[in-house]
């Protein structure tokens, strides 16, 4: 039998809009309405001065262990690219994601300070909660995605994982179902090269994580990650198809993790400062700052009344925290939603720390 | 009213679950076209089809991640794991987020599924196809764990394990799949997560058992009061999370005597759990040491010698008379 080659017409593409000097590629131009650019801007400025304070709040013990976003902040141009109706799915470096989509910071500070509170989601978010352990989560995203599929909805969902997460094996199996019923769900993996300690290199001996999107017959696009209007983009066209019916997508966005993966980690033990030096000059909120002014949407004035307004709205979110930290926190009701109605074991484990906290009390 | 196996019994509370509520999804290996390799859902592929009724890839943590997805979403999904044995896969899924979810978000999000899983020896089946690891589910804040001894219980407590607002794992005996039939009326039966039942009233001693070892009990307890007159009172747990304490602490309020039966393995076990509230809640009356009589604390053995793995009528009789005797 001869050997014969299977034709696949697969490839992966590479695209990016704006380049670090703020130039923009002008056939790739999504032509967004300059209130949405600014919308998109100011978001990532808010991400980024809202991890710088959380970062402060960390080093005064104010709040526990968190992931920094730092570098990550054009992730909002996915965010910016679904309808209040798509659902998603994110892990936990994407507060950026969370506050486009109306997660109060108030929440994300009670989380971290250590209220199980900050968990709660307003009304019709369609947005769950951060999840922790990597990469299992894009298995709900491809159950949601089947549910909308099954109910003849549009909406679509997005999940969020990092690069380390395409190290497991949920990640394969949630591509691989999301393929096989062709369910509405859009694979958003950040790559920020380094899961900890472990570079990008060493996840996967792949020269694209992108790549493999093509074993499930899935189209996988490579975007540069610091790039808020590349990801918008990506993101929209891979929504499109999506909501025609036309199956989940894998987005690779190249982005860079400056800073460390948590408050509890320092990155100066396994990376070079020149490769930080490198990305910071690929910094996304700068280069579209450029683009702004280059194209006058901004000028330095308004630059600086959005700062104004950003320092502004994280002071009044730190201020409703503080309120709800200072009334101190019922330890009683940390067994509620442990499950829909108590049990009697846990009313009678209830009833025991009542006790013991009145009996304290009245030492 | 039809007397069905347990199989059917199951099979009946699916179908008539999934034609009242279109929420009802059910996904898993060989499902569908197949109708699961026990036959569990025979049939329900050819009235609900491929949307409802879904032949999965083989990928069990999939399985279940895709049902808790699908959960919060707002179906009501049930999974099926081919055997307990490959379950631990969706091990993770269960723990970190099925049973975490509604703390997780705050009561906004709960995670209605079902986990099904046939368990258990005693069925001549290759390695990997016969344990009784049920506690590692018991043992899991956030999630419910029932394991039904009977065609009408199995029917009753699907039903309300479907209906029910967080995670039920729900283990089937497989060795009683078809070992017995019994009346099961095709009216609605429901029975409630978390209660247990007597089977067999007596004054001499409480045996605590449930899933397939209820059977060997139930033997023992028949035989014990033909032989040597013992009277044994039975009851059948049904629920291991919630667990149902009153029921088997009346018991022994009554007797002052009781055994505990399970197949799965001794050390931290079921049995444990259950001495345990037994001596906070009873100990004053009790006459005697309460034994376990259980499987051994080893991987269960091929099927040469699983007979003598597992707590038979002849362990049961023995830890009986031990405890009367004492």
């Amino acid at each position: 039998m001869p050997v014969k080659e299977i034709d696949l017409p697969y490839r992966v593409e590479y695209f990016s809009i704006i380049d670090p000097d703020g130039e923009i590629d002008k056939s790739l131009d999504p032509q967004l309405s300059d209130e949405l650019l600014i919308r998109l801007y100011r978001a990532m400025l808010l991400a980024r001065k809202f991890d710088e304070r959380m970062l402060i709040l960390q080093r005064q013990g104010k709040i526990g262990t968190f992931a920094p976003l730092k570098g990550q902040e054009a992730q909002v141009g996915a965010a910016a690219a679904l309808d209040s109706q798509d659902w998603i799915v994110p892990s936990f470096r994407e507060s950026g994601v969370e506050i486009w989509r109306g997660r109060p910071m108030e929440r994300i500070l009670l989380i971290y300070s250590g209220y199980n509170e900050g968990g709660a989601m307003p009304d019709g978010l369609n947005m769950l909660p951060v999840s922790v352990p990597v990469g299992s989560q894009m298995l709900h995203a491809v159950g949601i995605g089947y549910g909308l599929k099954y109910r003849n909805q549009k909406a679509v969902v997005a999940t969020v994982f990092g690069d380390g997460a395409t190290s497991e094996g949920d990640f394969h199996e949630a591509m691989n179902f999301a393929s096989v019923y062709q369910v509405p769900v859009i694979f958003l993996c950040q790559n920020n090269h380094w899961a900890i300690s472990v570079p990008r290199s060493r996840q996967t001996h792949s020269k694209t994580l992108a790549q493999k999107a093509l074993a499930y017959d899935m189209p996988g696009l490579q975007v540069d990650g610091n790039d808020v209007l590349a990801v918008y983009s990506a993101t929209r066209d891979a929504v499109e198809r999506a909501r025609k019916g036309e199956g989940p997508t894998l987005i690779e966005m190249l982005t860079y993790r400056v800073s460390m993966h948590t408050t509890a980690d320092d990155p100066k033990k396994y990376r070079t400062e020149e490769e930080v030096k490198e990305w910071e000059r690929r910094d996304p909120i700068v280069r579209f700052e450029k683009y702004l002014l280059g194209k006058q949407i901004l000028d330095e004035k308004r630059i600086g009344s959005i700062n104004e307004e950003v320092k502004a709205e994280i002071s009044s979110a730190e201020g409703r925290w503080s309120e709800i930290v200072e009334k101190g926190v019922d330890s009683i009701r940390m067994f509620d939603n442990a499950y829909e109605d108590l049990t009697p074991t846990l009313r009678a484990q209830r009833e025991m720390l009542k006790r013991e906290m009145s009996e304290e009390q009245g030492a | 009213m039809p007397k069905l196996n347990m199989v059917q019994a199951i099979n009946m509370a699916l179908r008539q679950e999934m034609e009242k509520d279109d929420r009802v999804i059910l996904l898993g290996e060989d499902i569908g076209v197949n109708g699961g390799v026990f036959r569990v859902t025979d049939g329900l592929y050819d009235t609900f089809g491929p949307q409802r009724v879904l032949d999965t890839p083989l990928a069990e943590s999939a399985i279940a991640g895709l049902s808790i997805g699908m959960a919060i979403f707002g179906l009501r999904p049930v999974c099926e794991m081919q055997f307990s044995g490959f379950s631990y896969f969706a091990f993770h899924q269960m723990e970190a987020h099925a049973s975490r979810m509604r703390s997780r978000s705050q009561g906004r999000y709960g995670v209605p599924m079902v986990l099904r899983a046939p368990y258990g020896g005693g069925v001549r089946a290759l390695e990997h196809h016969s344990e009784s690891r049920e506690i590692y589910w018991a043992h899991t804040p956030g999630l419910k764990m029932v394991i039904p001894s009977t065609p009408r219980t199995a029917r009753a407590l699907m039903v309300s394990a479907i209906r029910d607002p967080d995670p039920v794992i729900f283990y089937e005996p497989k060795a009683l799949y078809r070992a017995f039939r019994e009346e099961v009326p095709e009216e609605e039966e429901t029975f409630p997560i978390g209660k247990s039942r007597i089977v067999r009233e007596g004054e001499d001693i409480t045996l605590i058992s449930y899933g397939a070892s209820l059977r060997w009990t139930l033997e023992a307890a028949s035989e014990l009061h033909e032989h040597d007159g013992i009277k044994c009172e039975v009851v059948d747990l049904l629920s291991l999370s919630p667990l149902d304490d009153e029921l088997f602490v009346e018991s022994v309020r009554k007797t002052g005597r009781a055994v505990v039966v399970h197949e799965a393995h001794c050390t931290y076990g079921v049995g444990a759990e259950v001495v345990a509230r037994i001596v906070e809640k009873a100990l004053l009356y009790l006459e005697a040491p309460v034994r376990r009589a259980t499987g051994f604390d080893i991987v269960i053995p091929l099927y040469q010698r699983e007979q003598d793995y597992l707590p038979g009528v002849r362990r049961i009789k023995r830890a009986v008379r031990e405890t009367l005797k004492f």
